[in-house]
């Protein structure tokens, strides 16, 4: 059990959205362009005006979000940094290679490359904080956060007293959209991000985010929730499987079907792909309430982030929100949240988050 | 090899990557029942190639859409997993040049915290020109062979290859006799600059302290270093003050083999790891080749002729990263 005692994200949706009870994401973001993008803050309160010139989106994403993490928590320094990024700088790289053919391999300008290693999200946050132990920067698809998350969980389990910032942050980059829009995995029609959740044709839409956490072995004053249990398996054969592995899940966490008080699913629009979602709430997640998030956040690597920060909130107001409802059954306690996400039947995971004290 | 069906679309560093796994799994000889295996690999450049040939071709028509799906680091990772049956946790990292020896250190930590019985961990990555350039327009590539070490040393050389280890648990080896342990692992960050080592080597010497804490070993304990060695001006200067503040006077005899294999970046901690296995095996420290004079600064002298016959207990492994990333592994032979 790991405590969440800090939290912040940049998102497709506002930066206030889940500030207050009153307002939690009432007011939402949508898009038509099959592209959900972040809104940013003013970068100017985070870097000083030189280096922001030169300095990558991603860079600046990353930074601003455990900034605000760990001004939540109110911390200067952790002690361990975990991120997990499925594409972390790419776009800086291509901008790189577009220059290097531009130049004919001759006086290529370095700043791209400088910034096109995934690990300088992580590193960018060491050289701000001035953190000079443990950094770790994982990047496997829809694995990437979870095994950030598994690494924090595990320094919890060495070291009581460390305070970690886990962190999963990603970036659209427009070339990479155009590229597999071509195979089919992001919608061709234009479509309402609203809708996504019901849509019956194939493909998803992509979207972003910059998502953080200070977590801790033990509750703070302010613990907005507990992660109680996290695990990843791939390359289902069958909804059998997928099912069978939620109850091996649920039972070595201690608890049964009945002790969740809402599932949040990684639908995504994708027909082929969310048949898998379907068939567990006809099945096992059966009579349980049921809520999506990508609709609000596009589909990408790292969108468990964006899930476990709405998980967290969820638990945190004792509230859901009328727009990730999937089915109209009441939340009767704010006591469990499961989380689970699939990414083409490739990558599966399960996040158990749970109120932070009994109450 | 892959059947050739199956080699669709796939990347270089993902076929290397097979190559070099299934020799690590078929000399394990590992029976797989009921144990938990996991797969961790680093890489660094592994999506990069194919986009390098094909990135027009992504944007403007449908001639290799088999190759899109392959611009992802967990490509090689996932192919690996799925040709040899390893059916339980997976993952990649990519902190650069430490990518691999993070992979072998947390594969290790997971078998640690009883997460897994067994891990196939190491690295894979293959040559482009993104990278070849990206080294280039730092002003860090030796035209000529790399000297690490060496006073007038000018750059590294790139190389390309892959490498994995078999980790397991006690009980998972049963019988069998290891080929040595993995005593120590650990991580530190310069926090100073996005590329760059910061100057004074506190980065590396952080990273071998760490190391030398969790191994529960003594500098002197330490027989043989496997230098991080780029031949970088940068690189080699941090790396060797790290070295004086940790080890003093008596520094162990040290090399970088990188003027063997290149600098293989993302795998070049498991192709290293596999080095110092063989120095721990057979009693070996391997020439650091084009070494002449020693750097003012510190006057370290690796070694320059291949030892045998002499009684290596200890190995400690560095791999110093972009973003100031530095992991030091330490091999030892079982029970020493």
């Amino acid at each position: 059990m790991i405590y969440i005692n800090g939290i912040a994200q940049i998102s497709p949706q506002q930066p206030d959205a889940a500030v207050r009870r009153e307002t939690f994401l009432t007011e939402v973001r949508r898009c038509r362009t099959n592209m959900l993008q972040c809104v940013e803050p003013d970068y100017a309160a985070y870097f000083h005006v030189n280096a922001l010139r030169r300095m990558g989106r991603v860079l600046k994403l990353g930074w601003a979000a455990a900034k605000n993490c760990l001004d939540d928590a109110g911390l200067v320094r952790p002690d361990v940094i975990c991120v997990g990024t499925g594409r972390g700088c790419y776009k800086d790289t291509q901008k790189f290679m577009f220059s290097v053919d531009e130049n004919n391999e001759q006086f290529v300008p370095p700043s791209p490359f400088i910034q096109s290693a995934h690990s300088s999200i992580a590193a960018q946050i060491a050289i701000q904080t001035g953190c000079k132990s443990y950094n770790m920067t994982y990047t496997h698809r829809a694995f990437s956060f979870e095994s950030a998350l598994l690494d924090a969980m595990m320094h919890l389990k060495e070291d009581q007293q460390k305070k970690v910032l886990l962190g999963g942050v990603d970036e659209i980059s427009e070339n990479m959209f155009k590229s597999f829009e071509r195979i089919g995995h992001y919608k061709s029609p234009d479509t309402d991000s609203l809708g996504l959740l019901s849509s019956t044709t194939p493909g998803t839409i992509a979207g972003e985010g910059s998502v953080f956490f200070l977590v801790g072995s033990r509750p703070a004053e302010k613990s907005y929730a507990a992660i109680r249990a996290m695990d990843t398996f791939s390359e289902t054969r069958s909804g059998e499987e997928v099912k069978s592995r939620i109850e091996i899940f649920l039972r070595e966490a201690g608890l049964a079907i009945t002790d969740l008080d809402l599932v949040v699913q990684g639908l995504n629009g994708d027909a082929a792909f969310d048949r898998i979602y379907h068939e567990l709430m006809q099945s096992v997640f059966a009579g349980l309430p049921q809520a999506g998030y990508k609709h609000l956040c596009g589909e990408y690597h790292t969108s468990t982030a964006f899930a476990l920060w709405l998980s967290a909130l969820v638990l945190h107001h004792r509230a859901v929100p009328r727009v990730i409802r999937l089915n109209p059954l009441p939340v009767q306690r704010f006591e469990n949240v499961l989380i689970y996400n699939h990414y083409r039947n490739e990558n599966h995971s399960l996040i158990l988050v749970s109120a932070p004290v009994s109450r | 090899m892959a059947d050739a069906s199956d080699a669709k679309g796939l990347s270089r560093a993902a076929l290397l990557g097979l190559m070099a796994a299934r020799e690590a799994v078929a000399q394990a000889d590992f029976q797989s029942a009921g144990l938990r295996t996991g797969l961790l690999s680093g890489t660094t450049a592994e999506a990069l190639r194919n986009v390098e040939i094909y990135l027009k071709d992504f944007l403007s028509n449908d001639s290799r859409n088999e190759f899109i799906e392959s611009q992802d680091w967990g490509h090689s990772t996932r192919f690996i997993a799925e040709t040899l049956g390893i059916r339980g946790y997976r993952t990649t990292i990519n902190t650069a040049c430490s990518s691999a020896a993070n992979a072998i250190m947390n594969g290790a930590r997971m078998i640690r915290h009883n997460l897994l019985d067994r891990v196939l961990a190491g690295g894979t990555d293959a040559l482009g020109k993104t990278m070849l350039n990206g080294f280039h327009a730092l002003m860090i590539v030796d035209p000529e062979a790399c000297k690490p070490f060496d006073a007038r040393r000018r750059g590294l050389n790139l190389g390309e290859g892959a490498a994995f280890l078999v980790l397991e648990s006690e009980a998972a080896l049963g019988e069998r006799e290891p080929l040595c342990e993995l005593t120590g692992y650990g991580n530190a960050n310069d926090a100073y600059h996005l590329t760059a080592l910061s100057p004074d080597g506190e980065g590396a010497a952080a990273a071998m302290q760490n190391v030398l804490q969790t191994a529960g070993l003594q500098p002197q304990d330490i027989d043989y270093i496997n230098a991080h060695g780029t031949g970088t001006e940068n690189n080699d200067l941090s790396e060797a003050l790290g070295l004086r503040k940790v080890f003093g006077e008596n520094i162990p005899l040290f090399s970088s083999t990188k003027p063997f294999t290149g600098h293989t970046l993302g795998s070049s901690g498991a192709l290293e790891a596999v080095f110092a296995v063989l120095a721990l095996q057979h009693g070996l420290a391997f020439p650091n080749l084009h070494f002449e004079n020693a750097m003012p600064e510190t006057l370290l002298e690796p070694v320059t002729v291949l030892q045998q016959g002499i009684n290596i207990r200890h190995v400690l492994s560095n791999s110093l990263g972009f973003g100031g990333n530095n992991t030091s592994l330490i091999f030892s032979k079982t029970g020493a």
